[in-house]
């Protein structure tokens, strides 16, 4: 078998004694949807976290493509194929749709921001900063016709959102809607280019027809054969559109599998019951 | 050697009760109380007022200090702090720093700028330990500060007051709910802090034997500094870092100078914020828990200036002003044009990169003497001079500030302060005296020396700075940086390098100001450091606040107002500052994305 896109392996973290994350090993393959439910504070969005390297991990390992990314710099993950959404939408709230959309693509520019390799090299690292001023203030024939690839980028990213976003490309995201956010927020991170696309709860203070409609995206997306990783508290969704689920409780993966294998997993009812109860029940069958 | 440490527990001492004050503040209610310095300064001058003139004895002056200046704390906590509560904490930190000001020039329109000799209340070197000298005075102090300390952390730990001051400061919703009243609590802390900065004043002045209104910036930062070397927040953490920092500097001082002073805190302070953010006793907060960045103002659409203004602008100011203005009004025009300059490029770094500097002399004065070392000395002409004088701004500024990108929110400002206040006081150690006889420009043989041709070459600098700041606001560039401002977690998220980023906006910044330094300095013809002042720093910040904080055509407004009208007003410069303060904190109350943007 090949590589999968993303493995993790014995990942930990701990805040200041709790073990959010307690040694999980899992992968996604490449076109893979998979998604991780648990109870609140299973540690899930801890483990989208520490992928996408917001918060630095305290042993295990991470690999995107074979690669190792669990240096902890977040904006490099992103580089290596990794965009996130947040929980609660982040948006650049001062900056219309289309420009939040824009900044997504910044990662895979290279006309427009000459020398970047050298990002990574502490000493050299204004060379590169330098260059991109100077490209922004006199243009070059490259970024021009970059310029014009990053239009069609979000063009293609609004489209995707057309009915929603179509008129809204030039608002401040400060504007928007709560749900509009949210698209906005996905339409940045899919303007990455993202090998793998990781997702904390999209659904999250949305009402039943804005589920459905995310439901409807996330399928679409998968056709189209992005990996996903998610997380996601409507069983619902998260059953229609995984192919794997992972579930969480105190730190550890207690199941994974396919939606009816979990679905049937008398661990993940345990765990979803309440714990008490099951331990009684456990205590009494013993 | 034990003559040094001694002194340098009397430093400390006054540190740590500023510090103590900055941290009480800071505790309950986030806001890093700049108004806090301006007390120390004001404690020394009242106490040189009741004793010195009044005659007064000092057991009573005592007292007295402290009921004004927790009655003056009070009074800014309610008309300034509390009412920004709902904004940002970094708009209600702006608005002391401009309170600080007022208060600082107030005294000295007061008092006058003159240090007062501070009579001896107590002797002074009365008891001997060896070679080791010290006096009552001494010993009263410490004891004072001993006793006083004591008070707080069992006022603190048993009183009902000080338990409902500490549940605020660990959770000021939940104390909300609990019926704790909240702004009473943070009134009490305001009144405490301030009561205690006016002593740490008194002590000064006690200690150094002089008063002076403006004494209070450089002890304020020191105490700053103490706070943060303890843990914001923490008192005890701010009794320690006040007495670390006081010995070492009194070391530092011993060996190096008293030049050294400012250095060595800044120094500390640099140090502190990259090695332990939280410091000795706080918590270093977790990356996406402390909100402190952006900009304050975000909301509101900006005016758009349509485009017979822009025609307008460019007629009146490169056409009628040179053609008919005077040299009154074309010295008063270039002042405005060279504002303009800095304060243009400073927008991306306040507004786009959300990096609220407060030291923008720094890169003004390495700009100035840059220009000034290299035409006297190398003979390189003005034109040259110029932009090289730009360059070296950018590079030594960031190559100082380098290390602070990894900090966050208030300390980035304290920060940015702090290398501005370095940056001159290096200049001052190297260069104490002024730079006379700096060249006008000249084109071939022709000395350009007049007020009208300096005002064109000026404007030209201007059209230049705004063509490339939209064009940098326009670019993909620009939309990153301003990424940056609004949202650290999500830009990294997407790939962003918020760290270099950010540099690259103070670069850009430092740059045109040190253009503008250039300017200032071919126009002047003399610099010295008491030039590049924090009325320097504080005037190109309000400019951009003013005109709003992200839109460079806003600096250009901003400047006319604030260096046009000012001038023309014939305003001195002490009444200067204090309308600079009051511009500040209203635009930030009432107008808080600037005067050409519409409140949402």
């Amino acid at each position: 078998m090949s590589t999968p896109l993303l493995e993790v392996v014995d990942l930990a973290r701990h805040f200041e004694g709790l073990k959010a994350v307690d040694g999980i090993t899992f992968s996604v393959a490449a076109g893979e949807v998979v998604s991780i439910i648990g109870p609140n504070g299973s540690g899930k969005t801890t483990t989208l976290n520490l992928v996408t390297g917001t918060i630095p991990g305290h042993g295990g390992t991470i690999t995107l493509e074979g690669e190792r990314i669990d240096h902890g710099d977040t904006a490099r993950i992103a580089e290596h194929g990794i965009a996130r959404t947040f929980q609660n939408g982040r948006v650049f709230a001062t900056l219309s749709v289309a420009d939040n959309i824009e900044v997504g693509i910044h990662s895979t520019l290279d006309a427009t921001r000459p020398f970047r390799r050298l990002s990574n090299l502490f000493a050299l690292r204004w060379i590169p900063l330098i260059a991109e001023l100077f490209v922004a203030i006199v243009g070059t024939p490259g970024s021009r016709r970059e310029s014009a690839e990053i239009e069609s980028v979000v063009a293609t990213e609004i489209h995707r959102f057309e009915a929603r976003l179509g008129s809204r490309r030039d608002d401040p995201a400060y504007s928007l809607s709560y749900a509009n956010r949210r698209r906005t927020e996905i339409a940045r991170a899919l303007a990455l280019r993202p090998k793998l696309l990781v997702l904390d709860e999209p659904t999250a203070g949305m009402n039943q027809s804005e589920t459905a409609e995310v439901l409807a995206q996330l399928l679409e997306l998968k056709a189209e054969g992005q990996a996903i990783l998610l997380v996601e508290h409507k069983l619902d969704l998260v059953m229609t559109v995984s192919d794997r689920i992972i579930v969480m409780d105190g730190g550890r993966i207690i199941a994974s599998g396919t939606p009816e294998a979990v679905r049937t997993d008398p661990a993940v009812i345990e765990a979803y019951l309440g714990r008490r109860r099951g331990a009684e029940e456990g205590a009494t069958h013993d | 050697m034990f003559d040094t440490l001694i002194a340098g527990l009397l430093r400390g001492n006054v540190y740590a009760l500023g510090a103590v004050g900055i941290s009480l503040v800071f505790g309950v209610m986030n806001v890093v109380n700049f108004a806090q310095f301006s007390f120390f300064g004001l404690g020394a001058m009242l106490a040189w007022l009741f004793v010195a003139e009044l005659g007064w004895p000092f057991w009573l002056a005592l007292p007295l200090v402290l009921v004004i200046c927790g009655g003056l704390g009070l009074l800014i906590n309610i008309a300034v702090v509390r009412p920004l509560a709902k904004f940002l904490p970094l708009a209600a930190m702006l608005s002391t720093y401009a309170v600080s000001q007022i208060l600082d020039n107030a005294s000295q329109i007061a008092f006058t700028a003159e240090f007062r000799a501070f009579p001896k209340v107590l002797p002074t070197s009365n008891f001997h330990i060896g070679t080791m000298r010290f006096g009552t005075s001494d010993l009263v102090m410490l004891g004072i500060t001993a006793v006083v300390m004591g008070a707080m952390a069992a006022f603190l730990k048993y009183g009902k007051t000080g338990q409902a001051i500490r549940a605020t400061a660990q959770d000021q919703e939940a104390a909300l709910q609990m019926g704790i009243p909240v702004s009473l609590v943070q009134h009490i802390a305001f009144v405490i802090a301030s009561a205690l900065g006016g002593l740490a004043g008194v002590f000064i002045a006690l200690y150094v034997g002089v008063a002076n209104p403006t004494s209070g910036l450089n002890v304020g930062m020191t105490a700053f500094v103490a706070a943060t070397l303890g843990g914001l927040g923490s008192l005890g953490g701010a009794v320690i870092g006040g007495f670390v920092l006081g010995i070492l500097e009194a070391f530092g001082i011993h060996f190096f100078g008293d030049s050294a002073r400012e250095i060595i805190v800044f120094f500390v302070l640099i140090l502190v914020l990259i090695l332990r953010p939280g410091g000795f006793l706080g918590k270093v907060p977790l990356l996406s828990t402390e909100p402190l960045t952006g900009t304050f103002l975000g909301k509101g659409r900006p005016f758009t200036i349509p485009r017979w203004a822009w025609i307008a602008a460019a007629v009146v100011g490169g056409i009628l002003i040179p053609v008919f203005g005077d040299n009154y009004l074309l010295t008063t025009g270039t002042q405005v044009l060279i504002y303009a300059v800095i304060a243009a490029g400073f927008t991306v770094t306040a507004g786009q990169a959300g990096v609220l500097a407060l030291g923008q002399a720094g890169p003004i004065a390495i700009g100035a003497y840059t220009s000034a070392l290299i035409t006297i000395n190398l003979g390189i002409p003005f034109w040259v001079a110029v932009p090289l004088s730009g360059i070296s701004a950018a590079v030594l500024t960031s190559v100082l500030a380098s290390p602070i990108w990894g900090v966050k929110g208030h300390y980035i400002s304290i920060a940015t302060l702090g290398i501005g206040t370095a940056i001159v006081a290096i200049i001052r150690l190297v260069l104490p005296q002024g730079i006379y006889g700096i060249p006008m420009p000249s084109w071939g043989d022709t000395l350009l020396a007049t007020p009208v041709a300096y005002y064109l070459i000026d404007f030209v600098a201007l059209v230049v700075t705004l063509w490339v700041m939209l064009r940098i606001r326009r670019s993909h560039l620009g939309k990153v940086i301003s990424s940056v401002g609004s949202d650290e977690v999500a830009a990294l998220a997407s790939g962003v390098r918020v760290r270099d980023y950010k540099a690259l906006a103070f670069a850009i910044s430092a740059f045109f100001a040190g253009i503008g330094g250039s300017l200032l300095a071919h126009q002047y013809t003399y610099i010295d450091p008491t030039i590049f002042t924090m009325l320097m720093s504080l005037l190109v910040v309000t400019i951009v606040i003013m005109g709003g904080v992200g839109l460079p055509p806003g600096a250009v407004i901003g400047s006319v107002i604030l260096i046009g009208a000012m001038e023309l007003l014939r305003f001195t410069p002490e009444l200067r500052i204090v309308v600079y303060g009051l511009v500040l904190i209203l635009v930030v109350r009432f107008r808080p994305g600037g005067v050409l943007v519409r409140n949402a």
